[in-house]
């Protein structure tokens, strides 16, 4: 099992067609990359990501136009503890991407990509469901696998694996 | 179960509209969807998806369980496609453990997922029948589903909840004659998809009920991130076994069947061309399958062999590590799809570097699916529902998970 290295400098990776597209447009939007395991991991600003999204959907170099996925990743108890993660997949180029926005426990919101991608609408509030993180302009952000009223979130890690007695 | 106490949608004046709630409790919901319908007559106006009643948070026992002791769980999310749900599993944590797996593992892994989905099509097809009114149909699929779970069990022992495959390979050899009764079916169930063809296909009150109905366009189903058949049925060309190919896929060739139409009937042919593109993938499958082992070679990952147990000292002891402290997997994290018979099936497995995932996500097909249906429905008859319920092929396991 020989195991490769992860690329994280930014320079080695401005070429791929989402990072470059990303820093032409705002290089303080990408604060960190990854290129690991033959996958590609971009860290999008806070408040770039709808944006950003939008961005890596039109442009034809890279047509990002599919959203495959949206979830969340607790890393408590460090800080920024949440990482949004998102699953970019474009159809045409047949290639993957993956956005993270990283959150502090203080402001657990983030902008809704319901506007770029309406499918993004189911993902957003089992992400709100069970992580308890806000998107802002979210049409419906209710409650949608646990009961309407489930105190807590739980798949927070400080969330006990058996429940609250 | 967001909608116990629906936002009223009723505003004063407009008395011509009444909520019509549907299911958990219906027979054609397939399980436990609930549906809220505002009706104008027999015009849906407005429809709301309501899910979460089978959700048994399946991705926090996840991260309470060693690697391998996921597999099972990942039976029970999708219990029509237990295998895509063990491959892509394995698949992930494979890609994080950069596992390089035997080519005779893989090729068996593609022939079974292929079973598998004819084995999903077949529920899916007699299921959607039933609802719109064709008996028969469904007598029909589960005969012949009845073969491919014998199969199953013959391999794995279990009829739905397999748990074959296991991380670095599959879990045992074939038994003898496993080869002869998987070809046997191979051969006569192409005359048995001309049997139900036969009987919808072309007959038309199947067509009448079909065509032009649950209209879905392609924009429309891209934008609300549906896949699979569904999204194919819409005129987008996209099958990741072909595209993006897994486990070995780049050695088969098949056509990937696409309709133009967007309706009820265009993702009925879909499928039903699927069902014989697999039974093509599992002739290749049988022709073509590889000599060698069916694990990989890392005995740090896999179980070693009962034999070498009871004669080496360090398969004994491997075995004992694995069993009680499971395995290490290298901190990353990787997001691997499958095409699964309902689309697009991903997990995202985060590593911490230790024997337990730190998180398990799962990519849920029919949870992107189930979106499209008020796009589907709302303007159109009520009686229509059922049929676009139907022909998104939803598991509501997997949905709610």
């Amino acid at each position: 099992m020989p195991q490769e290295s992860a690329i994280t400098d930014l320079e080695q990776l401005k070429n791929h067609p989402a990072v470059a597209r990303l820093l032409a447009w705002n290089s303080s939007a990408v604060q960190s990359v990854k290129f690991d395991r033959e996958e590609m991991t971009i860290g999008v600003a806070r408040e770039n990501i709808r944006e950003a999204c939008a961005l890596l959907r039109d442009d034809p170099q890279c047509a990002f136009n599919f959203l495959s996925d949206i979830t969340c990743v607790d890393w408590y108890p460090s800080e920024p503890r949440f990482e949004v993660v998102y699953h970019l997949l474009s159809i045409p180029k047949k290639e993957r991407v993956r956005l993270k926005v990283r959150l502090h426990s203080g402001s657990l919101a983030v902008e809704s990509l319901t506007s770029v991608w309406p499918g993004a609408n189911y993902f957003e509030r089992e992400v709100f469901d069970l992580f308890g993180i806000r998107f802002t302009g979210h049409p419906y952000l209710r409650r949608i696998l646990m009961p309407e009223d489930w105190e807590g979130y739980p798949l927070r890690k400080d969330y006990p694996v058996e429940g609250y007695r | 179960m967001a909608h116990l106490a629906p936002t009223p949608v009723l505003e004063p004046g407009q008395d011509r509209t009444m909520i019509l709630n549907m299911g958990p409790q219906h027979p054609s919901t397939h399980g436990v969807l609930r549906v809220l319908l505002e009706i104008d007559g027999e015009t849906v106006v407005r429809m709301m998806p309501d899910i979460g009643f089978l959700h048994t948070g399946i991705e926090k026992t996840c991260e309470a369980k060693f690697y391998q002791q996921v597999v099972p769980l990942t039976d029970r999310i999708d219990y029509l496609c237990p295998m895509t749900n063990n491959l892509c599993y394995v698949l992930a944590v494979e890609k994080l453990l950069q596992l390089e797996i035997p080519p005779k593992a893989q090729w068996l892994r593609v022939l079974l997922n292929e079973l598998t989905r004819i084995n999903s099509h077949l529920v899916w097809l007699g299921t959607h029948a039933l609802d719109i009114g064709a008996m028969t149909v469904f007598l029909y699929c589960f005969r012949e589903r009845e073969e491919i779970l014998k199969i199953f069990e013959m391999v794995s022992g279990q009829r739905m909840m397999t748990s074959y495959f296991r991380v670095g390979g599959i879990a045992l050899e074939p038994p003898l004659g496993f080869f002869d009764r998987v070809r046997d079916f191979a051969g006569y169930f192409p005359s048995k998809v001309d049997e139900y063809e036969n009987l919808l296909t072309g007959n038309p009150i199947w067509m009448m009920r079909t065509k032009g109905v649950a209209l879905l366009t392609a924009e429309d189903a891209l934008a609300l991130g549906a896949s699979g058949p569904t999204l194919r049925g819409s005129g987008v060309d996209i099958d990741l076994r072909r595209d993006m190919p897994y486990s070995g896929y780049e050695n088969f060739k098949f056509k990937v069947p696409i309709s133009q139409e967007g309706d009820v009937f265009a993702r009925y042919m879909c499928r039903v061309q699927e069902l014989r593109e697999s039974t093509e993938i599992v002739n290749q499958a049988l022709a073509g399958m590889p000599e060698g082992p069916i694990k990989a070679d890392a005995p740090k990952v896999v179980l070693p062999d009962r034999e070498k147990m009871k004669t080496q000292m360090e398969a004994l002891i491997y075995h004992f590590k694995i069993i009680t402290e499971g395995f290490a997997v290298p901190a990353g994290e990787v997001y691997q799809a499958v095409e699964s018979p309902r689309g697009e099936m991903g997990y995202y497995i985060v590593s911490d570097g230790t024997a337990k995932p730190y998180r398990v996500h799962m990519r849920s097909a029919c949870l992107a699916n189930l979106q499209t249906l008020p796009k589907m429905c709302e303007g159109r008859l009520l009686a229509d529902v059922v049929a676009a319920i139907g022909s998104i092929d939803i598991v509501l396991g997997e949905i709610d998970r």
